[in-house]
């Protein structure tokens, strides 16, 4: 079952090796339009083809690429480290923070995800910015859930007792000794996070709430490509395919640090 | 159980009440409220003050609030700023159409999804399970609206089975409106075979790995009737749970499914609603999904006891 990993970050390499490259080199210029060449299939001087304007789709992947991993890369750094702070003041110190905080919580948690950084789009406005926030907040509840619950199993074990016997203070414990043995839930969590990301973003730009065009990212991509899957099927294939590989990816190492880190799974 | 199942009801009465806060609270940051909207650039000063006065937009956002709610539960969601119909009928026609689709995937999911489950935890470890969680895994890494499309191409372009454009109403022409509704429901169910197919494997394996399935299997019992009765029922309850949050999810997120298929649904409503700026539709589409959200989840916990009972003795 190692293969699931070696095939995940073959992928990673891949996917982030394309935005790494699109972030400072891209065969063509992604929004140089060429009207000679529009909707010209795969072919040595355009590996992918171009789209209804004649760019080139290659090109515009990779800058794609860029785009929607760095927003999704933003979003899950900013989400688990928010998430995290919250999570470990509210299970460390309980009480009416706490119960303030859940309530909270529990209220963005009774919607999907989805639907929820729909409605905060709205109020952010699209584009990057509000994506990489209307995302973040979207999914900050259930980190904040899982690292509290993380917290609340460790903050009964001895060390921890040990440490404020010790005299130290609430702070150090919080940031010594609770929150480094709350990393491997928090791995499993950022990496499906990814996923979700990925997957919400290129569905928000696929309805035309995400980044704009003529800027390029999967989601947007796909969307244009819909009114000539007739004649140009490369067009939906290329954007539709990185989303999905990004997506395996994701859930193959997340599956495969769940089966390092569940203790479940330890026992047996 | 009698427990169990008030105090259930107590807490999602207290989810209902945050649901109805948070969506009230989301559209009043919304830059600009619905009087400017309305009007326009070309608004007085006086003319928004009537029209805030008579939409209580004036009052303080707790009396503002009550009136909402008071309003909802007379039925009084709103009109549409858009086409001026009240808000709640208009919903419900949209939603019916989304709520066909989901439920239709759902069951069929889980009748395919489960029995695979099983069989692959039961043969761990072999090729066919190997295979099974294989395909399982690509299935759900595949975008809903990049996997219609193909189908579309491939189904309703190359093939030409099915219509590509449109939609008819069930009561209308039944025969029609199923051509209509296959392929959404065929994208939504291979996505979600990939997610239950997964889990219903996890959780048999777990409980293959007990002592009673041992005990059931020392004391001759057929293999089929220890997988049906010992296995199965135990192996379901995580299950349940997942299609409960799934369905939620599916409701959220089936505005790109019914933008590729064209369909009249909910999500696409919202969608719509959101560029239009119509908050009042948008408000109610909101509150109805996180509703039935929440009912989804109550319902799931109450079929909860009849595969795990030690859920309602807690």
């Amino acid at each position: 079952m190692k293969l699931n990993l070696i095939i995940g970050l073959l992928l990673v390499i891949l996917l982030g090796g394309a935005a790494a490259i699109g972030a400072a080199w891209t065969p063509y210029n992604p929004m140089q339009l060429d009207m000679l060449n529009r909707l010209s299939p795969p072919s040595p001087a355009h590996w992918l083809g171009t789209d209804e304007f004649g760019r080139d789709v290659l090109s515009r992947l990779m800058t794609g690429a860029t785009t929607s991993i760095g927003i999704a890369v933003t979003t899950v750094l900013l989400a688990v480290s928010v998430g995290m702070i919250v999570g470990l003041v509210s299970g460390s110190l309980r009480g009416w923070t706490d119960r303030g905080l859940m309530a909270v919580t529990d209220a963005l948690l009774a919607f999907p995800g989805i639907l929820l950084a729909l409605a905060l789009i709205v109020i952010l406005g699209a584009g990057s910015t509000g994506i990489i926030l209307a995302l973040a907040l979207a999914y900050l509840p259930a980190v904040i859930r899982i690292v509290r619950s993380a917290v609340l199993s460790i903050r009964e074990k001895e060390y921890v007792e040990a440490s404020k016997v010790i005299g130290n203070s609430q702070a150090y414990t919080m940031f010594v000794h609770i929150l480094p043995n709350c990393l491997a839930p928090i791995s499993v969590v950022a990496t499906s996070m990814f996923g979700w990301v990925i997957l919400a973003e290129s569905a928000l730009s696929f309805l035309g709430l995400g980044v704009a065009p003529p800027a390029p990212t999967w989601g947007n991509m796909l969307s244009a490509s819909q009114p000539y899957f007739e004649r140009a099927l490369w067009l939906s294939l290329a954007p539709g395919a990185c989303i999905a590989l990004a997506l395996l990816a994701t859930n193959l190492i997340g599956d495969a640090l769940r089966d390092r880190f569940d203790p479940r799974r330890l026992q047996a | 159980m009698l427990t169990y199942l008030t105090r259930r009801l107590s807490m999602m009465l207290l989810t209902l009440s945050l649901v109805a806060v948070t969506v009230f609270v989301l559209i009043r940051l919304v830059p600009g409220d619905s009087a400017t909207l309305m009007l326009g650039e070309a608004g007085s000063p006086e003319q928004l003050a009537v029209l805030r006065a008579r939409w209580g937009l004036d009052q303080p956002w707790p009396i503002q609030f009550l009136y909402w709610v008071k309003g909802m539960l007379t039925g009084d969601f709103g009109i549409s700023t858009r086409t001026g119909e009240p808000v709640l009928p208009l919903i419900l026609a949209r939603f019916q159409v989304s709520a066909v689709i989901v439920l239709t995937a759902m069951v069929i999911a889980v009748l395919i999804a489960v029995p695979v489950g099983l069989y692959a935890a039961w043969k761990q470890n072999s090729w066919a399970d190997l295979a099974v969680v294989s395909v399982a895994t690509l299935l759900l890494s595949i975008p809903s609206f990049w996997l219609g499309l193909l189908l579309l191409v491939i189904f309703g372009l190359k093939l030409g089975w099915l219509p590509i454009l449109g939609y008819v109403g069930f009561g209308e022409d039944f025969s029609r409106a199923t051509s209509f509704v296959i392929l959404p429901v065929a994208t939504l169910a291979l996505i979600e075979i990939g997610v239950l197919v997964r889990m219903a494997r996890a959780s048999a394996i777990e409980v293959l790995r007990l002592e009673y399935v041992t005990h059931a299997r020392a004391k001759g019992l057929p293999e089929w009737r220890v997988l049906a009765f010992h296995v199965f029922p135990n192996a379901f309850a995580p299950t349940l749970t997942l299609i409960g949050l799934i369905l939620g999810n599916l409701l959220g997120g089936i505005a790109v499914l019914e933008t590729v298929f064209t369909l009249p649904g909910m999500g696409r409503l919202l969608v719509e609603s959101i560029f239009a700026r119509d908050y009042p539709v948008v408000q109610g589409c909101l509150l109805l999904t996180g509703v039935i959200f929440v009912l989804i989840n109550l319902f799931v916990d109450m079929l909860y006891p009849i595969f795990d009972p030690r859920v309602a003795r807690a």
